[in-house]
């Protein structure tokens, strides 16, 4: 066992070294460095690059939809009959030869490639109109269009959230938290709920009230918040018997001091991960009823029924319909992401050790 | 001292890269495993005991890094000597030839190591299957054997149980009988009784050292009880923040400690004639490793610290041929010191019971 | 010991059943009586399943007993609770439990968390009235006040202990039930949370049920001793009755498994194994028999007279 004696090893030693040590450290306390929960979620979110680029997305659709509107002279119901069915066409890029104005249309002779802002045979009295992402067939703006439409999605986004945060989950908070016959009977209901599709829903409430966008709000509050109940409800029944759980109850602490108050704190970021996923979900929804014609009421637009509008000239002038089916794709892929990244951020799964 | 080594660790170092930076979790440790003994580490957590062992068998996580040392595993079951360094192994070579077939592991959870969803024959033989293509049959006979072997009654009957069929104690019967399905010639037991209850604990380490009486098997216990080491080990290993603070064996640990460190796990345990009004304890809590300290980690909670303990890591000072101990206060300048009474008190008891138990 | 005091907590034929479907139930607790005294540290031993912690829960009421009674400092505790009851129990009786790192809300500061009971009860006036009494607590359990306005996960398993220890000493309680309260920690943080417990003990005079399974530690702390097994108090008796004079043959089992720290001796020992069916116990047709001052030990006549005079199980 030669291979242990390290005294070979010389040390210097100071004189004082033999002496026992002056004790006073000895026995204190020593916590572990301050690392904030939220500053180590905010450091793994950021290391998420999907999740930021997402983030930065989101924000960039919100800033779109509250000043995109405004940007040009154009309103979302001015409708110059003149202008109708005109291509894309912006200042500067027009120089190389994209988004010009010109679009290749197929006639019976064959395809053709038409301008209509600019004719070297004639004025049209368009030789200075930008139309950013072009006009629909009643002439009317689709730039502004479809970012007035990103504000209903938008809209409907904080719906869903809303109605995930004030009803689903306090509906599942109680129906986990007292359990028992309370549970049995608030989960059938659900469930029963849940069994009715949307579309019937609506299409039912469509009967009763106006189509628009306050029965559209309904029908997703109406079914919207059972997936965040269920959440809601399995967080709490891992919760509630945690030891300070049971500690706050052998204190006296009443029930909703338990549930708001000890509870809710350590599952909100989860809920918020479940409400962000929902979001897409209820976006394509309110896209999916405009498409089939039971959305917001003209001229209002909204993406869905934009996109439904562009779909009937999709195989004349298929550029109507390229941007709100992107911006919709953007705004449900980022929120898809963002959500993604903030699950990963809140609740590593990966142990370090 | 010409036993056949197993096992020999040289010089292991182990980093974990996390998010609150580098942790060195292993920091130069040397152990050896002799053929037929049980070497026992003790520490408690954070000590690296469980690290060591993870590196062993090649199952560190992802974020582990290997900084330096050897792991050399000398095989000598085909009745040739053979030598390996499991380090120099990939995950795939380790799993094929080292893991369940040489050295095999036992977990503190019997339930969480079980399959719930097999009944336990088809767990025994899985391994013997897998490793050395054993035929069903055979399979079978060998697994009621081992069944039998681990003190279960009525085996045939019980290879077809599920795991929530049997007891706590049962269950971890049977994650010994699987352990030992390949013959292995390692066995490593992490914390295999902490999860049963005292009773129980009893038996399951009389199991395992009637088991080695019969098979020649070496093992290595992972403990934070130093119950369990008196009763089981051959050797000793204290771990304290990453390091062998002292190690020898069991009797000299037992009855000659020299590491303040190894002073306080001891007597911070009450035995049944402990009438002291206050407990000796270790002051502080366990050794964080994201602290970076100079000097001897454990230097903040020895009440017998030297003004070197905060300056300048202690070497392994020799006590006696197997005995050897990491602190300053074994070098020739050092001040005398000796072992709190409380201690020395239950040590001399001791002695004393060994003796009346000798005279009878 | 005075013959006639008061009691502190008196527990009489608890019954705990736990439903499992229409059919089955769980007996954890199946007739339970025994008695604590003001000021006294009374330990409950028994493996898992003996039904030590259901105890403890269903006296400080975080379960419904399914009969017997309990009466605390002369008011019975079990069945409906008047609100002035219910405040009542919930300020006097308190309780730690085994998990440091579940114990403690993960997402509250340290402050807070040892004035919860002071907010719910309202038992303050200002908010540095507040802050004034959880440092002094924290003091106490050796924490300083900059610790207060840290999170639980900053700490280390013994330092969360003590918090624990904090927050049920903060209502200045008369019964602290510690359920498995060290176990899950280290060997040498062991015995730093049982020399608290003992000298806080010495202050404030507060009577603990101390539940384990490590019968070392629970004779090093407790006066009485209660052996619990599949639900019954087996035995039950001072300290020194039960370790000098063990009379149920599962006592004798449990103290001869007890491990120690001592080579020798250990390689040499087996373990006195306990076999209820094989030694024809019966639980239910048992009695509560007086061996000695405070020494009861649950058995028919026969098995009684034959553990006492026999000493077949001593090798």
């Amino acid at each position: 066992m030669s291979s242990h004696n390290k005294e070979a090893v010389t040390f210097e030693f100071k004189p004082d070294d033999f002496i026992m040590a002056d004790n006073r450290r000895i026995g204190i306390d020593r916590v572990y460095p301050a690392q904030s929960y939220w500053k180590d979620v905010i450091s793994s979110f950021l290391k998420n690059k999907g999740a930021a680029a997402g983030f930065i997305a989101i924000v960039f659709v919100i800033f779109m939809a509250i000043a995109g509107p405004y940007m040009n002279g154009y309103t979302y119901n001015e409708q110059i009959i003149a202008n109708q069915n005109l291509a894309p066409r912006v200042p500067i890029l027009e120089k190389l030869g994209i988004m010009d104005g010109s679009e290749t249309m197929n006639t019976s002779t064959g395809k053709v490639t038409v301008n209509r802002y600019v004719d070297p045979q004639k004025t049209t009295g368009l030789e200075n109109t930008y139309y950013w992402f072009g006009t629909d067939v009643l002439g009317r703006d689709i730039f502004t269009r479809t970012f007035m439409g990103t504000r209903i999605s938008l809209y409907i986004a904080l719906v869903a959230v809303l109605v995930d945060m004030c009803f689903g989950m306090s509906y599942g908070l109680i129906s986990g938290y007292f359990g028992g016959a309370v549970d049995n009977a608030m989960q059938r209901f659900a469930e029963i709920l849940n069994g009715i599709p949307t579309l019937v829903i609506v299409t039912l409430l469509m009967l009763v009230l106006k189509p628009g966008l306050a029965t559209i709000t309904l029908a997703l509050a109406i079914t919207g918040w059972i997936g965040m109940n269920r959440v809601a409800r399995a967080q709490v029944l891992k919760l509630k018997e945690q030891e300070f759980i049971l500690a706050s109850r052998t204190l006296g602490a009443g029930d909703f001091y338990l549930i708001f108050k000890e509870i809710l704190p350590n599952i909100f970021g989860q809920l918020i991960i479940m409400s962000m996923f929902s979001i897409p979900n209820a976006i394509f929804t309110e896209a999916f009823l405009a498409f089939i014609g039971l959305g917001v009421p003209a001229p209002l637009a909204s993406l869905g029924s934009l996109i439904s509008d562009a779909f009937k000239s999709f195989t004349t002038h298929p550029y109507m319909i390229i941007s709100p089916v992107i911006v919709l794709a953007v705004i449900m892929l980022s929120f898809n992401m963002l959500a993604d990244g903030l699950r990963d951020a809140f609740d590593p799964k990966m142990k370090e050790m | 001292m010409n036993k056949d080594k197993v096992l020999s660790i040289r010089d292991l170092s182990i980093s974990f890269q996390t998010s609150a930076g580098e942790v060195n979790a292993i920091r130069g440790v040397n152990l050896d495993l002799y053929q037929g003994e049980t070497l026992a580490i003790v520490g408690e957590s954070g000590s690296g005991k469980s690290v060591t062992v993870k590196a062993i068998m090649g199952i560190l996580s992802g974020n582990g890094k290997v900084k330096s040392g050897t792991i050399d595993f000398t095989s000598r079951k085909s009745g040739e000597e053979m030598k390996e360094e499991l380090l120099s192994f990939s995950k795939k070579e380790m799993r094929r030839r080292i893991n369940g077939r040489r050295i095999a592991m036992v977990f503190q959870d019997p339930m969480t190591s079980l399959n719930p969803t097999m009944p336990i024959g088809s767990q025994i033989m899985e391994g013997m299957r897998y490793h050395y293509k054993t035929n069903k049959k055979e399979a079978y006979e060998k697994a009621v054997k081992l069944l039998d072997l681990v003190g279960i009654t009525e085996p045939e009957k019980r290879m077809k149980s599920y795991p929530h069929q049997l007891s706590g104690g049962m269950r971890q019967r049977v994650v010994i009988a699987i352990a030992l399905s390949c013959d292995p010639e390692i066995l490593i037991c992490d914390e295999p009784t902490t999860a049963l209850d005292v009773t129980i604990q009893a038996k399951i380490l009389e199991l395992i050292k009637d088991i080695q009486k019969k098979t020649g098997i070496s093992v290595i216990y992972i403990t934070h009880d130093l119950g369990v080491v008196a009763k089981v080990a051959d050797y000793v290993a204290v771990m304290y923040a990453g390091k062998v603070v002292e190690k020898g064996l069991s009797e000299e640990i037992f009855y000659d400690p020299r590491h303040p460190y190894t002073w306080g796990l001891l007597s911070a345990m009450p035995d049944l004639d402990t009438h002291d009004e206050v407990l000796y304890t270790i002051p502080g809590s366990p050794f964080n490793l994201l602290n970076k300290t100079e000097g001897d980690a454990f230097a903040e909670r020895n009440r017998f610290a030297l003004n070197i303990d905060y300056r300048l890591e202690p070497p392994m000072f020799q006590v006696t041929e197997t005995h050897y101990a990491a602190t300053w206060l074994l070098h020739e300048n050092a001040p005398a010191v000796s072992m709190p009474e409380a201690l020395k008190d239950r040590i001399k008891r001791m002695g004393e019971e060994v003796n009346s138990l000798g005279g009878e | 010991m005075e013959e006639n005091r008061k009691p502190l907590l008196e527990v009489k034929d608890l019954k705990q059943h736990f439903k499992l479907g229409r059919k089955f139930s769980i007996k954890a607790v199946d007739g339970v009586s025994f008695r604590i005294y003001p000021g006294e540290t009374y330990g409950l031993v028994g493996e898992s399943g003996s039904g030590k912690s259901t105890i403890g829960r269903s006296v400080i009421r975080l379960y419904q007993p399914t009969s017997g009674e309990v009466w605390f400092q002369g008011t019975k505790i079990s069945g409906k609770l008047s609100p002035q009851d219910t405040k009542h129990l919930r300020t006097n009786m308190q309780m730690i439990f085994q998990d440091p790192m579940a114990c403690l809300n993960p997402r509250k500061k340290i402050l807070d968390i040892v004035a919860q009971g002071l907010d719910i009860h309202h038992m303050y006036t200002t908010t540095e009235e507040r802050a004034e009494k959880v440092y002094r607590i924290l003091d106490m359990v050796g924490l300083s006040r900059e610790h207060a306005n840290r999170y639980p996960h900053q700490f280390s398993g013994g330092q969360r202990q003590r918090i624990g220890i904090a927050r049920a000493l903060i209502m200045e309680p008369e019964l602290i039930i510690a359920d498995e309260a060290i176990s899950a920690l280290d060997v040498s943080i062991q015995a730093q949370v049982v020399n608290l417990m003992k000298e806080l003990q010495k202050q404030t005079k507060t009577a603990i049920l101390f539940i384990a399974h490590d019968l070392s530690m629970v004779k090093y702390i407790s006066d009485r001793i209660g052996v619990l097994h599949l639900g019954h108090l087996v035995e039950t008796g001072t300290t020194e009755e039960i370790f000098l004079r063990p009379i149920h043959p599962y006592t004798r089992s449990l103290l001869s498994a007890i491990p120690k720290p001592d080579p020798v001796s250990e390689r040499s020992r087996t373990a006195f194994t306990y076999d209820l069916k094989g030694m024809g116990i019966d639980y239910l047709s048992g009695t509560e028999h007086h061996v000695e001052g405070e020494h009861y030990v649950l058995g028919t006549d026969d098995e009684v007279k034959r553990w006492l005079t026999d000493d077949f199980l001593q090798q």
